[in-house]
């Protein structure tokens, strides 16, 4: 047994939640990885076996972290599991000392240091906007490593650029002063969803302020174990929207609204900022949530259309909300919802999983591409940008035509009387 | 993907060769995704449910065909290894424990409905198939499989018919024993055997009989032929809460002596309602020392003539509150607490042992007054969560093994146990004996009957490969004669053999 095991002193996976698992086992129907391999070392009660070896001497060996890598943090194991395990809170502490003290190749650092580069950098990903656009439009496609191909092949397609005011206000009666965040990938490349947002949010009665300047939240730092980035991101978010004088801080991409309900957490060690941080998190609000606890003001027109709703993972499981998408969807007159089977289970995208493990994603992907394609419905619905890109480029893949639309696309045209949803 | 494969098992284990050898081969057959040889990934292995029994396999492999099945155990009989077979890892006798110098056989890839033919009313899968997911296959056809352990929504079939599984319905629609129809097995040689089939009934040995609830002992299942039955017209379900134990095991009685067959009865006391409610807000009636579930199915008229009755009964046995589902996801909702139960004991405890008892229905009373009683004494809490219609007990002892608590939880844990012989009843109702209740088999039943059980087992593992060191109590041979011995086995003493 080696003398020294897997983690130092700083926020180590705590024992005290290792020992809330009683190993029944009802987390592994849900995580997408056992369904896929049929591993214990690839379910959460084998990584939370693995985290409880590292307390137990085993040292941060490359096939330990190849399992916690492997993770989606999808976090349907924490609604699977009947002891309240907090496999969220756990794997989160995993990540950071795994990202801190293990070598990880040079490809690997490469491609991470990419990543992390650009995503969470909304001007840069901006910058990079016209050159991708140029490539998709050339239909060229260059000969690049797996993982890069990965990245290529889930770009949406791109039309133009367009910024959403700083304050937009309400049309009719103000009802609430909401904050907007306007994402990185969400700015970028579902411009159309931001933009829809804030005509949905604004029929609703609430004036959206939307700083241009704003960054990003740090989700994505935050679930690769990029702990200091993420309280960096953390900081500088909380900074710009707390002098608005905002009753809520609305988010209308599910990853990024689960790690801003999280700040109290996150900031937890930062002196003065621990506070501040929960404060903002009680005015984070998914759009669907937000829309559902303001009522509906505007009227919906009748939309005759089949959806098939995808829970988003950071959505239903981190965040708990299932039901009220759905509810936002059954008010519009006309609109008939078809569940997906499977539906707990991730469809591959988890943050950039889709570009670190190609090839889990794929399969998690045609997995939910042919659930998805069984429902038969019109339009595919879901609340995250990521889910989007992963969901379209597997469709695709399988051949399958299906609009996909994110829920306030749907709002929006039911409110607008716009019926183009519906188009080809 | 695959499991990654850092070092084979002869660095772990130098004296191991045997282990060594497999592990290449099988590496070289099935490809080094089948085959897991790094330690703190075959540590991940070391336990099934039952924590309380840990031993890291020597090999872990996981075949994806019953090809690969029938092959890797032919060759761990070839070469003298013992294996053990292990599904989703869920049992809670230590069923699936592995041995530290054998192979341990995952089957949880195979995962293939092979046929569904709901006219015969038959479903044909392979031992990885989810319990739920056999009910899955044929819901749209309106049929359902019967068996329904708490942890139908993990456990796979395979294990189910090694523990002949029950579950809250087995009252009405009897156990695993009684829905599965036909095997395809690997023995322990690794020839391939089938017994059964889609029809009902075969002539000879009832062989499918044998191998249900054998325990893993006797074969490696590859593939399970069982029945489903019709969803019934109408289900109602009942949830009544009594402010003692004793006024709900009064209303059992009253049901059953009234003829009517609930498709189940289940009884919860305090402590695991306090447990239910902080894992999945259940809703149970507020300040209940105790409640029943009592679930109705069959024809529509047949069904509320029953309601009627159930409802009348628990009142008069004192029920303060009776609320019947209105709908399926209220059922749902109400079973919710019911089977989160043992799982949501974390919740309120660090540690606990989930036992698995039976007494004649008519002794729940006096026994769970006793049950009381031992804990008052030892200061060690126990809640009951049990099918009371069958008679089998799930009393969940409660302790923590930081403050030193676990020798004494284990005492009244198996003082229950004693407490169910005493009463004329067994040591398991479902969970099986395992590893964990072979020493209790002594009690249970004679010598003789012990030696009949051991010469069905060495007809099929004549090697004790299969499984071995679990079930039974004392070692003994195969090829021995039935009855006691003293001193040293002349077979073991000339060198021609170890006891098992």
């Amino acid at each position: 047994m080696p003398s020294e095991g897997a983690w130092d002193e700083r926020h180590p996976p705590p024992t005290e939640l290792l020992d809330d698992c009683v190993h029944c086992g009802f987390c592994l129907p849900t995580c997408p990885t056992y369904v896929l391999w049929g591993e214990e070392m690839d379910s959460p009660r084998g990584r939370i076996y693995l985290m409880a070896e590292g307390h137990d001497g085993e040292p941060l060996s490359e096939p330990m972290v190849t399992h916690f890598d492997r993770c989606l943090g999808c976090m349907a194991c924490v609604t699977a599991c009947p002891s309240g395990v907090q496999y969220d809170r756990l794997i989160e502490a995993t990540r950071a000392q795994v990202e801190r003290r293990f070598p990880r190749s040079a490809r690997e650092r490469a491609l991470r240091s990419l990543v992390f580069k650009t995503f969470p950098y909304p001007r840069r990903l901006h910058a990079l906007r016209p050159f991708l656009r140029a490539y998709q439009k050339s239909g060229l496609r260059l000969p690049l490593p797996a993982k890069l191909t990965a990245m290529q092949r889930l770009l949406p397609p791109l039309g133009p650029a367009s910024p959403v005011a700083e304050l937009t206000p309400a049309r009719g009666p103000r009802r609430a002063r909401v904050g907007m965040l306007l994402g990185c990938v969400q700015r970028e490349f579902f411009a159309d969803v931001n933009a829809a947002t804030v005509r949905v949010l604004t029929a609703e009665g609430c004036d959206v302020v939307a700083p241009s300047v704003q960054g990003c939240c740090g989700a994505l730092s935050l679930h690769m174990g990029r702990e200091d980035e993420a309280v960096r991101f953390a900081k500088r978010l909380i900074a710009t929207f707390e002098p608005l004088g905002l009753d809520v801080i609305v988010v209308n991409a599910a990853g990024c609204g689960s790690a801003m309900k999280d700040y109290g957490w996150l900031l937890r060690d930062e002196a003065g900022w621990a506070s501040r941080g929960a404060a903002f998190s009680a005015k984070v609000r998914d759009v669907s949530e937000w829309l559902v606890e303001l009522g509906p003001g505007a009227t919906r027109h009748a939309l005759d259309v089949s959806v098939a709703y995808h829970d988003a993972c950071h959505l239903a499981h981190a965040q708990r909300i299932t039901s009220a998408p759905r509810e936002l969807l059954r008010a519009i007159p006309g609109v008939e919802i078809r569940e997906i089977e499977e539906a707990a289970i991730c469809c591959g995208s988890a943050g950039v999983y889709n570009l670190l493990q190609p090839q889990a994603a794929g399969e998690l992907g045609a997995r939910k591409a042919a659930n998805v394609a069984a429902t038969g419905a019109d339009v595919l619905v879901t609340a995250n940008p990521g889910c989007l890109m992963q969901i379209r480029t597997a469709l695709a893949d399988r051949g399958i035509p299906m609009r996909l639309a994110h829920i306030v696309e749907v709002l929006d045209a039911s409110i607008r009387r716009d019926p183009t949803l519906l188009g080809p | 993907m695959s499991a990654t494969t850092s070092a084979l098992p002869g660095a772990e284990n130098p004296g191991n060769v045997a282990l060594d050898g497999l592990a290449r081969e099988f590496v070289a057959a099935l490809g080094p995704a089948a085959v897991v040889t790094d330690r703190v990934q075959l540590r991940t292995y070391e336990c099934d449910g039952l924590t309380a029994y840990r031993c890291i396999p020597g090999l872990v492999v996981l075949p994806e065909t019953a090809e690969q099945v029938g092959y890797v155990v032919r060759r761990c009989a070839q070469s003298s290894v013992p294996f053990v077979a292990r599904g989703a890892g869920t049992g809670l006798s230590g069923g699936a424990l592995p041995v530290a110098t054998g192979v341990l056989i995952v089957l949880s890839r195979l995962t293939a409905v092979r046929n569904v033919s709901v006219d015969d009313e038959r479903v044909v899968v392979e031992p990885g198939v989810v319990n739920l997911d056999v009910s899955r296959a044929v819901a749209a056809d309106g049929y359902f499989y019967a068996p329904d352990p708490s942890s139908q929504q993990v456990c796979t079939i395979g294990g189910n018919v090694a523990e002949n599984s029950g579950g809250a319905h087995c009252l009405k629609y009897g156990f695993t024993a009684h829905h599965v129809t036909g095997l395809e097995v690997v023995l322990p040689d690794g020839s391939v055997s089938r017994f059964g089939g889609l029809a009902p009934d075969p002539p000879g040995y009832d062989v499918v009989g044998a191998l249900v609830g054998s325990e893993g002992t006797l074969g490696i299942v590859t593939e399970v032929t069982v029945r489903v039955v019709a969803v019934p017209e109408r289900v109602e379900t009942v949830l009544a809460g009594f402010r003692s134990m004793d006024d709900a095991g009064e209303a059992v009685s009253a049901i059953v002596a009234a003829g009517v067959l609930p498709a189940a009865v289940e009884m919860m006391d305090t402590l695991s309602i306090e447990a239910a409610e902080s894992a999945v807000a259940c809703g149970y009636p507020a300040g209940a020392q105790a409640v029943l579930i009592v679930e109705l199915d069959g024809p529509a008229a047949e069904v509320s003539a029953e309601l009627a009755e159930v409802e009348a009964i628990c009142e008069r046995a004192g029920a303060f509150e009776i609320r019947v589902a209105r709908d399926a996801d209220d059922r749902v909702a109400i079973w919710r607490g019911r089977k989160s139960a043992f799982a949501a004991m974390g919740r309120i405890s660090r540690d606990y042992i989930v036992q698995d008892g039976v007494v004649p229905r008519t002794s729940l009373p006096q026994v769970l007054r006793d049950i009381a009683l031992l804990s008052a004494e030892s200061g060690i809490r126990v809640a009951n969560v049990f099918h009371a219609g069958d008679g089998n007990l799930h009393p969940l002892v409660l302790f923590d093994s930081t403050r030193g608590e676990t020798a004494a939880a284990e005492a009244v844990s198996e003082r229950i146990l004693e407490l169910c012989i005493e009463h004329g009843g067994s040591i398991t109702g479902e969970h099986g004996v395992g590893n964990d209740k072979k020493k209790h088999m002594g009690r249970m039943f004679t010598e003789v009957d012990l030696d009949v059980m051991q010469l069905v087992r060495c007809a099929f593992d004549p090697q004790s490969l299969c499984n071995p060191g679990k079930v039974f109590p004392t070692p003994r041979l195969c090829g021995e004669r039935p009855g006691r011995r003293t001193g040293v086995h002349p077979v073991q003493a000339a060198g021609l053999g170890e006891v098992f």
